[in-house]
């Protein structure tokens, strides 16, 4: 089967958000970059999908030319070519997205399974796959925990209260991945190198209007806490009990 | 003009917090509960396994109806989804997880709440759903004049249907309904290391948590993570045992009343977000702290 997923290289935020001086986006001259940790894990049911079943894994990220790095970081897992749809640096909004995605989709031999994250890390917008599953017409399942293809079938499944529901899709189908839904492998070093000469083609399309405009970034007033500290070391101990009781739950 | 709420049958709490934002927008009339304080529902019609395509439907006959100045779903899973169907079908800007609108500005989070963003939506219909546990919840129950219909389905509204519901029985206590919560980040160091954060958890009644170093490193299941992209906590008590505290996990425990943090480094960004810390070696702390609880029963 063909599988194509979906990444965003999204910055190693650490432990506070600092913002470029024109509240654009994140000051991430210090950062690392890596890939929304649902899609990590998309990245993984697909190669799983595809070791069981046969097939290839393409993978496609829209961003700035150095999200190679992330398309790369998968063919290291065990996808075989990617698609980068190189943008100027700047932002797209989830439709300008969506469009981009499946006109590079078009362009390509179909393919029976879309995935994606069920939300990006950074800008959370939670439409992209179900977007493009619209323009393709076919059905789209989000926020799966669980995932196996049979028969041409996809049996889909999502945590809810209480257990799981269970969607039964004719492929092809676009479906989105929650975090969880496995545990993605390590690259080894070989693999790495393989990945290096994997083929990763890359479009550059014209960035349409923004219809949902970023105006800027606000980084929240916190609560701005500073932590009572009960003591150093098992000494502290009797403090600790101290304050279980006052919340009454010692 | 009215606004369109769409209420998400599974979660009242958070329907109640998207009507808060409605009603900043104008008079509301509800879509899919008659339970709400409003003048007016629309109770749609539909088979009793969830189809988002269904809903998105039933949605748009309500919009084209009442002719909306905007329409407002709580941010839920389903919330969110069937907004998204809607916006793809009639190619509107979809903005989720708004926590403010005004005009056509809004702020709404990114980063699951570590980040605002204030943006403009350029479209006659807004589509927005709201963050959760940001904004209050409408209290009380009301009698709103009840609109019921039956939507004109197409086969491929239900072509996408809950086929199924497994049960699934949750040992122990629950981690997004735990009072308290003894969690452990990659201070803890190894999968063996958590066996004194459990005892101590076992002592409290309380659930044990973990950051996403953890879950990746294979030490605890994904079930027990707190964070962005793991479970949403808000026990009285969170207790961060060699948890740094990046945003990703703050994102998740944010919402406990108290936090107390254990950490070696009194430097940690956790202890930005902490009440209380202890500064030292959690290996040396957590048992004396469950000695110190035995202790304090037995007397």
């Amino acid at each position: 089967m063909r599988v194509l997923v979906c990444v965003k290289r999204v910055p190693l935020t650490g432990g506070r958000m600092v913002l470029t001086e024109d509240d654009q986006a994140l000051e991430t001259r210090h950062l690392g970059f890596t890939i929304s940790p649902h899609e990590e894990c998309g990245v993984e049911e697909a190669v799983r999908l595809v070791e069981q079943h046969g097939g290839e894994v393409t993978v496609l990220a829209l961003g700035p030319p150095e999200a190679e790095e992330q398309i790369r970081d998968t063919l290291a897992i065990g996808a075989d070519r990617g698609i980068l749809v190189a943008t100027d640096g700047g932002e797209w909004d989830p439709q300008a997205t969506a469009a981009a995605i499946v006109a590079a989709v078009r362009a390509e031999e179909e393919f029976d399974l879309i995935v994606f994250g069920n939300e990006s890390a950074d800008s959370g917008n939670y439409q992209v796959g179900i977007r493009v599953a619209h323009a393709l017409g076919r059905p789209v399942v989000t926020g799966l925990k669980g995932l196996s293809v049979e028969d041409g079938v996809a049996r889909c499944e999502q945590e809810v209260p209480g257990g799981r529901d269970v969607y039964r899709v004719p492929l092809p189908a676009v479906v989105s991945v929650l975090e969880g839904i496995n545990l993605p492998r390590y690259p080894s070093v070989p693999a790495k190198l393989r990945a290096r000469s994997k083929p990763v083609e890359t479009v550059s399309p014209e960035r349409p209007g923004a219809r949902l405009e970023k105006l800027r970034l606000v980084v929240p007033g916190g609560p701005g806490k500073q932590a009572e500290i009960l003591g150093e070391g098992a000494g502290a101990a009797p403090a600790v009990v101290n304050v279980m009781r006052e919340l009454g739950v010692a | 003009m009215a606004v369109l709420l769409l209420a998400d049958p599974g979660d009242d709490e958070l329907t109640r917090q998207a009507l808060t934002l409605a009603q900043s927008l104008g008079e509301v009339e509800v879509v899919g509960s008659a339970a709400l304080p409003v003048a007016r529902a629309h109770i749609p019609e539909l088979p009793g396994a969830y189809a988002p395509g269904a809903w998105a439907t039933a949605l748009e006959e309500a919009i084209d109806r009442v002719s909306p100045s905007a329409v407002v779903a709580p941010g839920t899973n389903r919330g969110n989804e069937v907004l998204a169907h809607v916006a793809a079908r009639r190619d509107l800007p979809f903005a989720a997880n708004c926590t403010a609108a005004e005009g056509d500005v809004l702020t709404r989070v990114r980063w699951g709440g570590s980040l605002l963003e204030e943006a403009r939506i350029h479209s006659s219909l807004p589509l927005l759903s709201v963050a959760p546990h940001v904004l209050p919840a409408v209290t009380g129950e009301g009698a709103p004049e009840v609109d019921a219909f039956t939507p004109a389905l197409s086969d491929s509204d239900l072509a996408v249907q809950v086929a199924e519901h497994v049960e699934e029985t949750v040992s122990g206590v629950s981690l997004a309904e735990a009072r308290v919560v003894v969690s452990g980040g990659r201070g803890v160091g190894s999968a063996d290391g958590f066996g004194i954060l459990e005892e101590l958890a076992g002592l409290l009644d309380a659930a044990v948590g973990c950051s996403r170093v953890v879950t990746s490193a294979g030490w605890r299941p994904h079930t027990d993570q707190v964070g962005q992209t793991g479970t949403k906590v808000s026990p009285d008590l969170y207790i961060a045992c060699g948890i740094s505290g990046a945003t990703q996990h703050i994102a998740g425990c944010k919402g406990a009343k108290k936090i107390l943090a254990i950490n070696t480094d009194a430097e940690a960004p956790i202890l930005a977000s902490a009440d209380y810390a202890v500064i030292g070696d959690l290996t040396e702390i957590v048992p004396a702290i469950t000695a110190e609880l035995r202790k304090a029963r037995s007397q």
